[in-house]
């Protein structure tokens, strides 16, 4: 199985990865042969199994109402490509 | 220092052979003159180490030093350090000064270790070879023609080469357990939950685990103690008491039900390993454990399940790398779009991108059910075959990995065959379940691995099982040819 | 053709929690950039989230007065996609189980009628920041410090069938989530907004028509003005032999139109799953039990009460228990002056004109609660009468006096109910009328009740509206012998 190029630029685009049309076939390819790889899965009959996302039938813990943190706007500034006036700038956003 | 453990580290600072000063000069030296050949370390912290060691030097002597006061380690570059880089192996984040410290770094801090710096790994923990480093592939200091084994392959090569006693890991399909068993070292994935996350850059939130890596069980013991435990930031931490893994290391074996799974012994297993992994179970068996054969019959199915699974969770945990607020910013985006598209394609490398557009596929609609669902029902089948086994016996055992090193460059064009060295490990983590490798043989001079896998929150009957075998075995005293 | 309008709503409800949903930053309004965006909230590398207790009573608080079931172990799920705004690349949301599920909403319309909305779920979320439009040399900026104040998102059924039924909607879900004191619901600061999925069908067709969603609405006018003028837009499309594409489309308040909205225009696929940095929410019985019991008494039961204690007609009941802040201030008002229907009167009337004369909400009120008692009081005493009362009232408004009697006495505006005073009073006004006297005495008794008015008119003018007016009647009859 592979995927087509029409799929790869959807993926692409849904996770904001410029691909170039000369990465295609291989990415393609490569994703292609995982899938085959993963396609036992489908052979398991699974209709009573309930889907497990975390190791631990653990629940959620919850926290206290209370304020802990402090502004650091300009610690955690200092790592950003680009700020002014405290506010974080990329190029324009269109509604 | 040669082949120096944490526990040789403790016995001389205590009994002042040395100083933590002298003993982390000595160690910074090494890394100077002799890491070039491994390049295990992607950044060393010398000025702060010695600052640090000074700090542990005069907190010792007034005796209020933590439990490691003034022991070296070395930190995966996944764990945020204030101040430090902090990379994730990635040119994403190779301008990223990290603004607060991991949770587990914290703790290390609070026991007293130094910190000599953050060592390489796969490029946002994804890989088993160490080739996916934006800052270079390491090399084995048992074979610098071979891959040290990943995700943390810096980290092992570094121990193995006797450029740090212990390091910081994590292990999210064997990312501790494979490359300790490709370089000759001890390492325990501690159960999920047991260490916090809180800080350590998340590949798969559901299956990551952070934990030691050393030359000893004993090492990994003292390590491990220091970093276990609760952490309120963690929303999948365990609120559960820290055993006292030292305390408990040379608890008796005698009665011990050790399980073999018949699946880890198929084809595709080197026989130089099966065989190594035999006698050490014949070991165990004179410790007065008791050898059942067992099986896990979801076994094969727990790769494809973890490349589902993984690569999905991990698909949106990188989608905050994104050039915004931190991190690599690709030049002169000419829109938002343009931003976002270019920062992700020139920031992350190959095997990370592939990774992503799995993961995205996986979730996307019209797939989900056939792919991410299915892997969380297989998830589940995979952690009943250890749950009933867990009732025949107390432990499991096996082999770490089906074949020793391999040679660099040799499986990076064919992902598929990388995926199965994780063959033994993967299912650990999809379970969520401790489990520890240790050095049981040489096969053409490459270190052999022994994986047992523990009951839930048992790390410490995995670590005095180990503890006990190395009191009767010199495999992890061995020293890697050119190591310091 | 006759059209049917249908309509349902997303509302979204910010908590006036003190921090945010996943993270112990301040939810506080106002702040400078970026200031409460903490590492969770920045998304830093390695940073996790931890749920914030009080959203989670808030979001159960809100269930139980909607009357829906409270799914004992919700689930947060990642919503996938990119904006600057969403700093994480998803947002924490629910989908399959949300914390709230299906729950009624009554409405009451203008005519007095009521009407059930269904909800179809409402569900745990995080907010995303905001966006500064303004000119940065061609950039946009981001501040991040709403990013991860918790909001419920409350999803209607498409039951609303006309503009008016939408805004009473809204209303309703302010009115509730005022009273229960979990949002503060100021609509100016975004506490609550709303996203409209409006279509239209012929009449009598049973299946819907395709729609149009309408973003970020945030006052009730315009949802009112958004609605009708889609709705509109929607029937002149199709009666143009065109077709109502289901997009996603933005309110322009200033040309009165909605227009589709550029960045959305591409088929989304959010890629939901669970988070699995946060566990199944299980919830105990027992907290739901408690919850239970701090339950105040919502608008629906209030104005029912109302009715029935206080003799109210509906629609002063209604009025007064739209808003908690309301109904509170009536309930001291009418406790003080000892006549509810009075009180009533007066909150509806003099005080709420005030009030929006002046632009104040009832919180701000400048005549407080016991202020306006103590001046219904002396209404009720026969102090003063109806009309000084609006004197006393204005000057309490002002601030000329810190209560109605200080007042009085101060201005001198106490009734006189004297008969001597008002006996030589009356007595002036019948000499200085002697045509009027005699035309009285000469009229029957259906002209006389209408005279019987010029006289007290002139008294009250002669005494400044001071006279006891029920005293003049009685003088005048005996004076003019009838």
């Amino acid at each position: 199985m592979s995927l087509d190029q029409n799929e790869i630029s959807k993926l692409a685009r849904l996770a904001r990865i410029n691909v170039a049309d000369s990465e295609t076939e291989e990415l393609s390819q490569r994703i292609g042969d995982i899938l085959d790889m993963v396609d036992v899965m489908q052979a398991v009959d699974t209709s009573n199994v309930v889907a497990m996302a975390n190791p631990h039938d653990a629940v959620q813990r919850l926290r206290a109402d209370e304020v802990s943190e402090t502004n650091q706007r300009e610690h955690f500034q200092a790592i950003a490509p680009q700020t002014e006036d405290g506010l974080y700038l990329v190029p324009q956003v269109i509604e | 220092m040669p082949n120096h453990t944490v526990a040789d580290i403790l016995r001389g600072l205590e009994a002042k052979t040395f100083s933590s000063e002298e003993i982390t000069q000595q160690y910074l030296d090494a890394i100077v003159a002799h890491d070039p050949r491994y390049n295990s370390y992607i950044t060393v912290t010398a000025d702060a180490a010695l600052a640090q060691a000074r700090a542990a030097d005069q907190a010792r002597q007034k005796g209020n030093g933590g439990l490691l006061c003034g022991v070296p380690i070395a930190h995966k570059d996944i764990f945020c350090t204030e101040g430090v880089r902090t990379s994730c192996a990635s040119q994403m984040l190779d301008n990223f000064i990290a603004p607060y410290n991991a949770t587990i770094v914290s703790k290390m801090a609070q026991a007293g270790t130094v910190t000599l710096g953050k060592t390489n790994m796969d490029e946002f923990a994804m890989g088993s070879s160490n080739e996916t480093s934006f800052y270079g592939k390491v090399h084995n200091p048992w074979n610098t023609d071979c891959v040290p084994g990943g995700s943390s392959g810096g980290s092992a090569a570094a121990i193995a080469a006797g450029l740090a006693p212990a390091a910081t890991g994590t292990d999210t399909g064997g990312s501790i357990r494979q490359p300790a068993a490709l370089c000759g070292l001890t390492g325990i994935k501690p159960t999920y939950g047991r260490v916090s996350r809180y800080g350590m850059i998340a590949f798969a939130s559901s299956l990551d685990q952070a934990g030691p890596m050393a030359k000893t069980a004993e090492d990994n013991a003292l390590l491990l103690q220091a970093m276990a435990g609760f952490d309120p930031l963690d929303s999948t931490s365990m609120q559960l008491a820290v055993p006292d893994f030292v305390g408990n290391l040379n608890k008796d074996l005698k009665g011990l039900k050790i399980g073999v799974p018949k699946e880890y012994f198929s084809e595709g297993l080197d026989p130089a390993i099966g065989a190594a992994v035999e006698a050490a179970l014949d070991e165990y068996r004179k410790l007065g454990a008791e050898i059942k054969a067992i099986s896990l019959p979801h076994t094969h199915l727990a790769v494809p399940c973890y490349y589902i699974i993984a690569p999905a969770e991990a698909s949106a945990n990188l989608s905050r790398f994104d050039g915004v607020r931190y991190g690599f910013r690709c030049e002169n985006p000419k829109d938002l779009d343009d931003l976002y598209t270019r920062t992700r394609a020139e920031g992350f490398g190959a095997e990370v991108k592939r990774r992503i557009l799995i993961g995205t596929y996986a979730l996307s609609s019209g797939f989900y059910d056939a792919y991410y669902r299915k892997a969380q029902q297989i998830r589940r089948l995979i952690k009943q075959d250890f749950d009933a086994a867990f009732k025949e016996v107390d432990m499991i055992a096996g082999p770490t990995t089906p074949n020793p090193a391999f040679a660099l460059g040799e499986k990076v064009s064919d992902p598929l065959t990388m995926y199965l060295e994780d063959i033994y490990t993967i299912a650990v983590n999809l379970a969520g379940l401790p489990a520890i490798s240790l050095p049981v043989g040489f096969t053409q001079g490459k270190p052999i691995g022994l994986q047992l896998i523990g009951r839930d929150f048992d790390e410490a009957s995995l670590l005095a099982a180990a503890h006990q075998y190395q009191q009767r075995s010199d495999w992890h005293r061995q020293a890697a040819p050119g190591s310091v | 053709m006759e059209w049917e309008v249908v309509i349902g709503l997303e509302v979204h409800v910010q908590l006036n929690t003190k921090t945010k949903i996943f993270s112990g930053s301040s939810t506080a309004f106002g702040a400078a950039p970026n200031t409460q965006a903490s590492a969770v909230d920045l998304a830093l590398p390695g940073t996790l989230p931890v749920l914030n207790e009080q959203a989670l009573k808030k979001a159960i608080l809100f269930g139980l007065a909607i009357d829906a079931d409270i799914c004992m172990a919700s689930v947060f799920d990642r919503k996938n996609y990119f904006y600057p705004d969403l700093p994480k690349g998803y947002q924490t949301t629910q989908m399959d189980f949300p914390i709230v599920g299906p729950g009624i909403v009554t409405i009451n319309l203008a005519d007095g009628s009521s009407r059930d909305i269904r909800v179809h779920h409402a569900h745990l979320e995080e907010d995303a920041g905001k966006s500064l439009h303004e000119d940065y040399h061609g950039m946009t900026g981001i501040d991040l410090n709403r990013a991860g104040t918790p909001l419920i998102e409350i999803v209607s059924e498409p039951d609303m069938r006309s503009a008016e039924e939408a805004v009473a909607y809204l209303r309703k879900i302010h009115s509730i989530v005022t009273y229960l004191d979990i949002s503060d619901g100021d609509l100016s600061q975004g506490s609550l907004r709303c996203d409209a999925n409006v279509s239209v069908r012929p009449k009598g067709q049973a299946e819907y028509g395709t729609r149009a969603e309408i973003k970020n609405i945030n006052s009730f006018r315009f949802v009112e003005r958004a609605i009708k003028v889609e709705v509109q837009r929607q029937i002149e499309l199709i009666e143009d032999g065109g077709k109502v594409k289901q997009e996603t489309r933005l309110y322009d308040s200033d040309k009165n139109e909605t227009r589709a909205m550029r960045s959305k225009e591409e088929a989304n696929d959010y890629r939901y799953f669970p988070c699995p940095d946060l566990l199944p929410v299980v919830i105990e019985q027992s907290l739901v039990d408690q919850l239970k019991t701090t339950m105040p008494e919502l608008p629906d039961a209030k104005r029912q009460r109302f009715e029935q204690a206080y003799g109210l007609s509906s629609y002063n009941a209604a009025l007064l228990t739209t808003e908690r802040a309301t109904a509170d201030y009536f309930e001291a008002a009418a406790d003080t002056a000892g006549d509810a229907k009075l009180a009533a009167n007066w909150v509806n009337g003099e005080l709420s004109a005030a009030l929006n004369r002046d632009g104040l909400s009832i919180a701000h009120s400048p005549v407080s609660a016991s202020q306006l008692g103590g001046l219904i009081q002396r209404i009720v005493d026969n102090t003063i009468s109806g009309k000084i009362a609006k004197q006393v009232f204005e000057a309490l408004w002002n601030g000329e006096g810190d209560s109605a009697d200080a007042i009085i006495d101060s201005k001198g505006l106490k009734q006189v109910s004297d008969t001597g005073a008002l006996g030589a009073m009356v007595d002036d006004v019948l000499a200085a009328n002697p045509d009027q006297v005699e035309q009285f005495r000469g009229a029957d008794e259906g002209k006389r009740k209408k005279m019987l008015g010029f006289f007290v008119g002139q008294i009250m003018k002669a005494s400044k509206g001071q006279a006891n007016p029920g005293v003049i009647n009685k003088l005048l009859n005996e004076k003019l012998g009838s």
